[in-house]
């Protein structure tokens, strides 16, 4: 049912006047304007649309928006908000990416694995990011990039 | 038109970043694009301000109408531009798939941006320096001999203060003059060959990149349309009066396009649920098992397509004669960006942004929908998520454009997974039956059918004095009616990934018979000289030791050639007996595409060509039955993913003499024969049909 909706949205109060069954995707994009979340499947099974609430990597085509009342969200948008990120930058360094749509959800979900386990091995990143689906088959490079970018976060970049 | 573009955040950047001095010649422009504007032509045109623009600020502008997919394009054109203007290389924009801005082109597709339009910019980058050189030398009162052009600045040899810069010549201004036949640069490249960081890059690590879907216009509704559940079921009665009870919902019907718009997306799509449908029910059609018998059933007999000896000669030499029938599967492309476009009607001029590989054909398609003329119709396709041959026509710009008229307002369509899938042209499934005759190692005799693919790359490389080879259907179209239940079309390398899983797969079944090697056997056969380089390189980089197959080891190897370039990959793989599951431990590739311009971004293409040619071989299916389509999203469509990776080695073959060959495609080409005949190598069961589930392959062995 409609509501008005608070929470942080890369650190900043936010608030949404909707109905708060509807999915996190659609009211950053269509509401909010933040179109670098991306819709890939609409059912939870790609990670293109991931972002991170509370520190944990979330599909927000499956996030109702009242899941997030109160909470921390992270974007695409809000990851390099001061300067890029590591992870950019790595997936920079290592051209990571192609067609760049998956790519969105696959630094978000590789900042939240970081979080938990800052220098993951190679296989731990695989398993933590086998659900985040890349069709143009960067994912050598992507695997690269976050233990790149996992070895920058430990140097204190 | 300057005003328009601000008003869009895709255009918005390069404009501010070119200068504003660019703007005052994009509208004079046209008449230089104008008169090679067909339909069907290839070529671009021949004036070289088509292609580049020098802004007063010296900053340079690449145009070309070829789209960026994420093929590396727009870094690819950057730096033949650079290369040949003698600028450097991050002062040069790329502007793609414009067809107001950029030059005019058939569509990214074929592997042609290498081998046709970097040359063509190439051309223009050269002509523009030595025009620029000449009209310096008058300028400084100079012999043109005593002037060098770099980084953007002409100067005087002895005297480099005696200088001016491009943006100072030129004055934002379009560049009249032209000089005919200039060459471009033969050798000591200092921006080609060189692997530069993608130009799409910070676009698409910080998320700001717009993809059709990402246009924000004031005012835009979403359109959710009403789709029928099979191919060939036709709508009989739809209420849509539930859905219209939902505040904020329009709903548009002309003809059988019912749609159901809201300026919330997600809004749209729930109130198109409300909307109850009739649909005639489909006639009986085959499913996923069937197709290949309907296909021999129904298919006319094959047309021969290269023929050379005698056939019954052949049989008589033949000591052995090996015969198989190959089956290959329709499969999806798949782009993580569903078919999107965002379209707007204002003052009679139509804008549509489209996740479109043919912008140029989506701007005659709108044309010719809303019964406009094709200059009222201007379509960019700058950001596009993944193509792979599957977005060469765009229904859903023609649909949001016929939307936007219809309700005055901007309208964005983004079809839903589940539409992807269903109007997807799928690459075509295809029966392959090869006959063929083996003499002392060599093979005397080959008589090959294909059935829905096409003929392209059927026709073996190999020294085969006696061969027929007849096809019937294809990508393309000519398909008998009713031969594929649905649409089918170019799926990256079309038609060469079904004939060369056939033939590779073959020629190993060859070389087993005459108890050879299978490389030994491929260059006992072949003399093409290029072709039998890739197969040494790889097999000398893969460390490959003679032996027959099965030899247990897993190792599997196919060559294969896509327009000119040549490819040979090398697997390692494992089979569990129990479960049939099969993994890939290791794919090494040597490729022979000529002149590289971009390593790395070749390098790319091969990476990205090994995982999807995973998908194709080991488990991408489509399953339909009665024209429904029963895979419909990632959960009973399953790509490659992180688990799937083995360790992959590109080898790039120097080879400077033959001109850039395209990339996109050729690497793809044989990863199918390769893993099917690493598999056979591993456990001595020949899987005759793509994909290689767990299934097919316990059935093989079962039958080993």
């Amino acid at each position: 049912m409609e509501r008005s909706v608070s929470f942080t949205l890369n650190g900043q109060s936010t608030t949404v006047k909707t109905d708060d069954e509807r999915m996190l995707l659609w009211v950053l994009r269509s509401d909010l304007g933040l179109t670098g979340t991306k819709f890939g499947c609409g059912e939870g099974l790609c990670g293109a649309c991931t972002v991170i609430v509370e520190d944990e990597a979330l599909r927000s085509c499956a996030t109702p928006l009242k899941q997030v009342a109160g909470k921390r969200v992270l974007t695409i948008e809000g990851i390099g908000q001061h300067g890029l990120h590591a992870i950019q930058r790595a997936f920079l360094s290592h051209q990571a990416f192609q067609c760049g749509y998956c790519t969105p959800g696959m630094i978000l979900s590789a900042y939240a694995l970081l979080l938990k386990t800052p220098h993951p091995t190679r296989e731990q990143v695989a398993r933590h990011m086998e659900d985040n689906l890349c069709r143009c088959g960067a994912h050598p490079r992507i695997l690269d990039a976050i233990q790149e970018a996992a070895g920058a976060a430990k140097a204190g970049a | 038109m300057a005003e328009q573009a601000i008003a869009t955040p895709m255009t918005r950047r390069d404009l501010l970043g070119a200068g504003a001095g660019l703007f005052v010649f994009f509208g004079a422009d046209l008449e230089a694009q104008e008169p090679v504007r067909l339909p069907g032509r290839q070529s671009g045109p021949s004036d070289f301000n088509a292609y580049l623009k020098i802004g007063a600020d010296g900053r340079v502008t690449c145009l070309g109408g070829k789209v960026e997919l994420g093929q590396g394009a727009m870094t690819e054109l950057a730096m033949a531009l650079a290369e040949e203007l003698a600028v450097a290389l991050d002062t040069v924009d790329v502007v793609l798939g414009d067809t107001d801005l950029c030059p005019f082109d058939m569509g990214t597709f074929g592997s042609m941006c290498t081998p046709l339009l970097v040359p063509a910019v190439r051309r223009a980058g050269a002509e523009a320096k030595a025009v620029l050189l000449a009209m310096t030398a008058e300028r400084l009162n100079v012999p043109a001999g005593q002037l060098r052009a770099e980084a953007g600045i002409i100067s005087e040899s002895s005297h480099p203060s005696n200088a001016v810069t491009y943006g100072q010549l030129v004055e934002g201004k379009r560049i009249e003059r032209r000089l005919a036949n200039v060459p471009v640069k033969t050798g000591a490249f200092q921006v080609m060959g060189s692997s530069p960081r993608r130009r799409d890059g910070p676009d698409k690590v910080t998320g700001s990149a717009r993809y059709a879907g990402d246009i924000l216009l004031p005012g835009l509704l979403h359109a959710a349309i009403l789709r029928p559940p099979a191919h060939g079921a036709s709508l009989k009665s739809a209420d849509t009066s539930e859905a219209e009870k939902i505040p904020g919902v329009r709903v548009v019907r002309e003809g059988s396009l019912v749609a159901v718009l809201h300026e919330r997306p997600d809004v749209a799509r729930a109130a198109r649920e409300k909307v109850r449908a009739e649909f005639d029910n489909p006639p009986a059609g085959p499913d996923d098992r069937t197709i290949f018998d309907h296909f021999l059933k129904i298919a006319p007999e094959p047309r021969v397509v290269a023929h050379s000896g005698d056939l019954a000669e052949g049989e008589r030499l033949a000591a052995a004669v090996v015969e198989q029938t190959y089956l290959n599967s329709y499969v999806a492309h798949a782009p993580m960006e569903t078919h999107s476009a965002t379209a707007q009607v204002e003052d009679g001029k139509v804008t549509v942004w489209a996740s479109s590989q043919a912008p140029f054909q989506v701007k005659n398609a709108v044309a010719s929908a809303l019964g406009v003329t094709a200059e009222k119709v201007r379509v960019i396709s700058r950001y596009v998520g993944g193509g792979f041959g599957g977005k060469t026509e765009a229904d859903q710009g023609v649909e949001a454009a016929r939307l936007a008229r219809l309700t005055g307002k901007p309208v964005q369509v983004v079809y839903s997974r589940e539409e992807e899938f269903f109007y997807d042209r799928f690459r075509p499934a295809a029966v392959m039956k090869i006959r063929a005759g083996l003499a002392n190692g060599k093979i005397v005799l080959w008589d090959g059918q294909v059935y829905g693919a096409g003929e392209r790359e059927a026709d073996p490389f190999y020294e085969i004095p006696h061969r027929r080879i007849a096809s019937v259907g294809g990508w393309q179209g000519g398909n008998p009616p009713g031969m594929h239940p649905f649409s089918v079309g170019a799926w990256r390398a079309p038609s060469v990934n079904s004939n060369t899983f056939a033939r590779e797969s073959h020629i190993d079944l060859l070389a087993a018979k005459a108890a050879m090697d299978p490389l030994a056997f491929r260059l006992n056969n072949l003399a093409n000289g290029r072709i039998r380089r890739v197969l040494e390189t790889a097999a000398r980089e893969f460390g490959w030791t003679p032996a027959g197959t099965p030899s247990g080891r897993g190792f599997g190897m196919a060559c294969g050639v896509y327009s000119n370039a040549c490819n040979a990959t090398i697997a390692e793989v494992a089979v569990n007996r129990a479960t049939g599951a099969i993994q890939v431990k290791r794919v090494l590739m040597a490729l022979d595409e000529g002149m590289v311009v971009n390593p790395d971004g070749m390098r790319q293409q091969a990476e990205g060509s090994v995982m999807m040619g995973l998908g194709y071989s080991l488990g991408e299916e489509i399953r339909f039955r009665n024209g429904e389509v029963l895979s419909n999203n990632f959960d009973s469509y399953r790509i490659p993913r992180f688990s799937w990776l083995p360790k992959i080695q590109i080898v790039l073959l120097d080879n400077p003499d033959t001109p850039a060959l395209g990339g996109g495609e050729p690497p793809i080409i044989s990863m199918g024969a390769a893993l099917a005949n690493a598999v056979f190598d591993a456990v001595g069961a020949r899987v005759l049909q793509l994909p290689m589930t767990p299934e097919r392959v316990k059935a093989a062995l079962a039958q080993s």
